[in-house]
């Protein structure tokens, strides 16, 4: 009995219309443990887990939990079972506070009155055992990111859970609250919590997970301990082939400014100024990375120069044109692409399907529509050679956005906006949510239209990305430009700089 | 972070998502799966209402002493519906006249039902159909008992064409709101509604401006002849089958059409279903909230005259206020799930139970006609009543699943244990 996993998942096929998502998987995991979870965009992880949480029924196999068959038909009954999930999307009510969030559904109560104080003082007792800070009177809606996955995670501690598992959990977060998460991590493994950790970066799994369990293509290829396993050689399995982890590329020979941007001043949803006095220049044939922590003012910035902002002050000049203060549209039209940093709030209409999604700039000019009159075949045909020209798998151009992968999801917008040849490319966050294979292709792909003479600018929390791709790098620090770097600059150097520590314009290489 | 992911992982995407034909081919358990699994995501819940409030309908029947089989038999009777009634020479009349009846109270509904739908698929909940066929009422009127001289055809699409634009005036108001300055189209449209009720008060009381020449009644001149709308060439009848029937199908493929094969119902789509990725993508919301409301508004304005034209003629107070055409639009909206085909049946149910309960038609032995009358408004009621607790059902089974606790997860139907 002593060796017996705490919980196993034996032979799960879980079959959709025209996918096999899982296909005859094996999956175990120990008390105690954290277990990671890789594999490529569409493998089959969220929908495993979502199983193992009750959300989909398996057409085959079997969970044992403590060695005793189990049947999970719905998530109050993991939660019974002590399985609790973090979902990559919050399901947390922004109105209420942390503590509201956390015991909905199981108040305690005083009398007919729910006893909120109670309900606070167990959260907190929770947070401090586990070392997740976070503010049980606080509203959802005013914390930030990293905290509501605290919200989260205790919400599943709340109801008992003895298994966590985390989809995608840093995905979402700044490198600095991914460091806080693997501590807490790190304590919920030490109080006896086995956890599964699905994610897409290998450093990460290096560092936290005890073994590892590779999927491809719905099918278990293999658990390994951490001993002895490296970045390349995980990487290798979850493809099959060798990839390449660096990009290599050739000097820039950048041309004209194709955008530039000259005291420019946008305020944020409160009326309170997000960009102070930014001007920056990006030419033709370069990827100009703009660096910094969350909530700087990248966002802003670049919904400005996308047309989807007001701007105060200042001018925004695109190809020639000045488009401040102009619409989403006349952006598009003066040549803006924009990649936008959460693909579910704007990136996709998850109810249209592939052909449509990736029309949605181009369904008013020919050949998708001539006098206003829609040529779907056309829209289909299109995206049938950009789906495979871009390995979007999963569905083809009729398929609904809302049923792929979140990684598939993700390379659809990015298929979009690369292919439409805009002068000048924005991309936010366009890697968020890949797998290695597609971050490879998706970099080397942003290089190659650099070198066709776009224009790109990057923003990116990921140092590395910044790092390996850009030629010059902005960081941005409340709102203004702090400081330009060439890209042979530290990590160290550029995340003192992205705190406000940096020296004053120093100058690019 | 209001907004969420609307399909969180758990959610399956619809069943019916076509994969991709260069991928293997489905089995036959896959396509059953999708089929069924569309089947309860489309229809199993409208029939299933539909069949439930028959059932608690016919406990009412059978509370006031009746045969609720007998009483039903003879509702559908008197649709006009039923085919073997035109076998016999005998019965053949009186089943066409029903049918003409029953085809007659259809047309505006299928319009009204539209004009729900066309904004509902903007993200728009648009209350105000009866306010836009009202006007549409009175535009018909004025222009029918005006122009006279002008020829047949003419005077019918002039007064068509005013009618129409009265809808879109009256939709067109409350999407200027929205796309302005916010104001939420449940609250506008119910105030335009108001406005065009008391605003045909007005028109038509005692030495209104429009008040015909009849002084003692609050009523409308009757429409010219010229601008009555051709009948069909069987009719019979007091009130023969007037060919607004035809365009209110002609209508259902309009809106399909509008919907889906141009970028005017792209746009509209897109809004409805994401407005900040439609605004990414470089549409204009607010042009899009207008324009799905007036449009919208153009149907049911169109109901308005080709009821006017039709077979009613004339307008008077008291029918301005019984009448709910554009309420019972939004039922069989909410029915027909703002599909065609689905609006083409919700239409005919409606249509067919008013008639089948009219006191013209029902034996008093078999079921008073007065209790009929109140038994169609219970059945219309109890559909409603259970198409719309089945959303709110839903609806709280996603939210308690979306939160993680209770509610068993929707997920594709399981076909084997
Ligand atoms: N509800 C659904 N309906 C139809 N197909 C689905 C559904 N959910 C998932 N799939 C398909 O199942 C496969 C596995 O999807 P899953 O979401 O499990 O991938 P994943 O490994 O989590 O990928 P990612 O890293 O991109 O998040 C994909 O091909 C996807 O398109
Ligand atoms: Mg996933």
């Amino acid at each position: 009995m002593a060796d017996r996993p705490l919980l196993e998942l034996e032979g799960i096929t879980k079959r959709f219309p025209g996918v096999v998502a899982n296909d005859d998987v094996h999956f175990e995991l120990a008390k105690g443990e954290v277990h990671a979870l890789l594999g490529e965009n569409g493998a089959g992880k969220s929908t495993l887990m979502n199983i193992l949480y009750g959300l989909y029924h398996p057409d085959e196999g079997e969970i044992r939990l403590n060695g005793e068959t189990v049947r999970i038909d719905s998530p109050s009954r993991a939660i019974d079972l002590g399985i609790g999930m973090v979902h990559q999307h919050f399901m947390l009510i922004p109105v209420m506070t942390v503590a509201e969030n956390i015991v909905l559904a199981t108040e305690p109560h005083k009398g007919p009155f729910i006893d909120i104080a109670g309900a606070e003082k167990r959260v907190r007792e929770l947070s401090e055992q586990f070392g997740l800070a976070v503010r049980p009177e606080a509203r959802v809606e005013s914390i930030s990111v990293g905290q509501q996955q605290r919200a989260e995670i205790l919400k599943a501690l709340y109801r008992g859970a003895q298994i966590l598992i985390l989809d995608e959990p840093t995905a979402v977060l700044t490198p600095q609250e991914a460091r806080e998460l693997f501590d807490i991590i790190e304590s919920l493994k030490a109080e006896g919590k086995s956890i599964v950790f699905i994610t897409h970066k290998l450093n990460e799994v290096l560092e936290v997970a005890d073994r590892i369990t590779v999927l491809r293509r719905g099918k278990t290829i293999e658990t390994v301990p951490r001993e002895g396993a490296t970045e390349q050689g995980l990487a290798t399995l979850m493809v099959g082939r060798e990839v390449l982890l660096r990009v290599d590329k050739p000097p820039a020979h950048p041309g004209d400014p194709v955008l530039s941007v000259t005291d420019l001043e946008v305020d944020d949803e409160r009326g309170l100024p997000a960009v102070r006095g930014v001007s920056l220049e990006v030419r033709a044939g370069e990827i100009v990375g703009l660096a910094g922590v969350d909530g700087n003012g990248q966002s802003e910035l670049v919904d400005a120069i996308a047309g989807l902002r007001k701007v105060r002050a200042g001018r925004i000049v695109v190809a020639g044109k000045d488009v401040a203060g102009a619409s989403a549209r006349e952006s598009l039209d003066a040549g803006v692409g924009h990649i936008p940093e959460d693909r579910h709030l704007r990136g996709l209409v998850l109810d249209f399907t592939l052909a449509e999604n990736l029309s949605l700039h181009d369904y008013r000019t020919a050949p998708e529509s001539r006098f206003g009159w829609l040529y779907p075949r056309k829209m289909v045909a299109k995206a049938r050679r950009i789906l495979k020209e871009f390995d979007v798998r999963g569905g083809g151009p009729e398929t609904p956005a809302a049923s792929l992968s979140g990684g598939n999801q993700q390379k659809v917008v990015v298929a979009r906006e690369v292919s439409r040849d805009p002068a000048i490319l924005l991309a936010g966050q366009p890697t968020r949510g890949l797998d290695v294979g597609a971050i490879e292709f998706v970099h080397r792909r942003l290089v190659t239209e650099r070198d066709e003479g776009r224009a790109i600018l990057l923003v990116s929390f990921e140092l590395e990305e910044v790092l390996s791709l850009s030629d010059r790098i902005l960081v941005m620090f409340e709102g203004r430009i702090v400081g330009e770097y060439s890209p042979d600059v530290t990590e160290e150097e550029l995340g003192i700089a992205m705190t406000g520590g940096g020296r004053e314009q120093e100058a690019a290489a | 972070m209001t907004e969420r992911e609307r399909r969180p992982p758990e959610t399956p995407g619809p069943a019916e998502n076509a994969p991709d034909p260069e991928d293997a081919p489905r089995s036959f358990t896959e396509s059953v799966g999708a089929w069924f699994g569309t089947a309860v995501g489309g229809i199993a819940i409208p029939v299933a209402s539909t069949v439930l409030a028959f059932l608690v309908g016919g406990l009412v029947v059978a509370a006031t002493g009746h045969n609720p089989l007998g009483a039903y038999k003879a509702i559908f009777e008197g649709t006009g519906l039923n085919p073997l009634s035109y076998i016999s020479e005998d019965d053949r009349r009186g089943a066409w006249a029903d049918l003409q009846q029953t085809l007659i109270i259809f047309t505006p509904l299928v319009l009204t039902a539209i004009a729900v739908a066309f904004a509902f698929r903007c993200g728009m909940f648009n209350i105000g159909g009866q306010g836009q066929y009202l006007v549409g009422v009175y535009a018909a009127v004025l222009v029918g008992t005006s122009l006279s001289g002008t020829p047949s055809f003419l005077h019918i699409l002039i007064a068509i064409g005013a009618s129409i634009l009265a809808g879109v005036i009256w939709g067109g108001i409350a999407g200027i709101l929205k796309a302005t300055v916010g104001a939420h189209e449940v609250i506008t449209t119910i105030m335009l509604n108001w406005i065009a009720i008391y605003g045909g008060q007005y028109l038509f009381e005692l030495g209104g401006p429009l008040q015909g020449a009849q002084e003692s009644i609050p009523r409308s001149d009757p429409v010219m002849d010229a601008v009555h709308l051709p009948a069909f060439p069987l009719s019979t009848g007091l009130q023969p089958l007037h060919i607004g029937v035809l365009v209110s199908i002609a209508a259902l493929v309009v809106y399909t059409l509008l919907l889906n094969r141009t970028t005017l119902g792209y746009e509209v789509r897109a809004v409805g279903f994401n407005p900040e990725a439609a605004r990414y993508g470089g549409i204009s919301v607010g042009r899009s909230y207008f324009l799905a409301l007036a449009i919208a508004g153009a149907f049911a304005g169109l109901a308005g005259s080709l009821d006017m034209l039709g077979w009613k003629y004339t307008v008077a107070t008291n029918d301005i206020q019984i009448s709910a055409v554009g309420f019972t639009g939004i039922a069989v909206a909410l029915l027909g799930r703002n599909k065609a085909v689905g609006i083409f049946l919700a239409a005919l149910l409606f249509a067919a139970l008013q008639t089948g309960t009219s006191a013209r038609q029902l034996d008093p032995a078999v079921f008073p006609p007065e209790l009929a009358i109140h038994l169609s408004t219970l059945i219309q009621a109890l559909i409603i009543l259970f198409v719309a607790t089945e959303l709110l059902i839903v609806y709280i089974w996603g939210a308690r699943k979306r939160l993680g606790f209770g509610g068993p997860a929707r997920v594709q139907p399981e076909l084997k244990a």
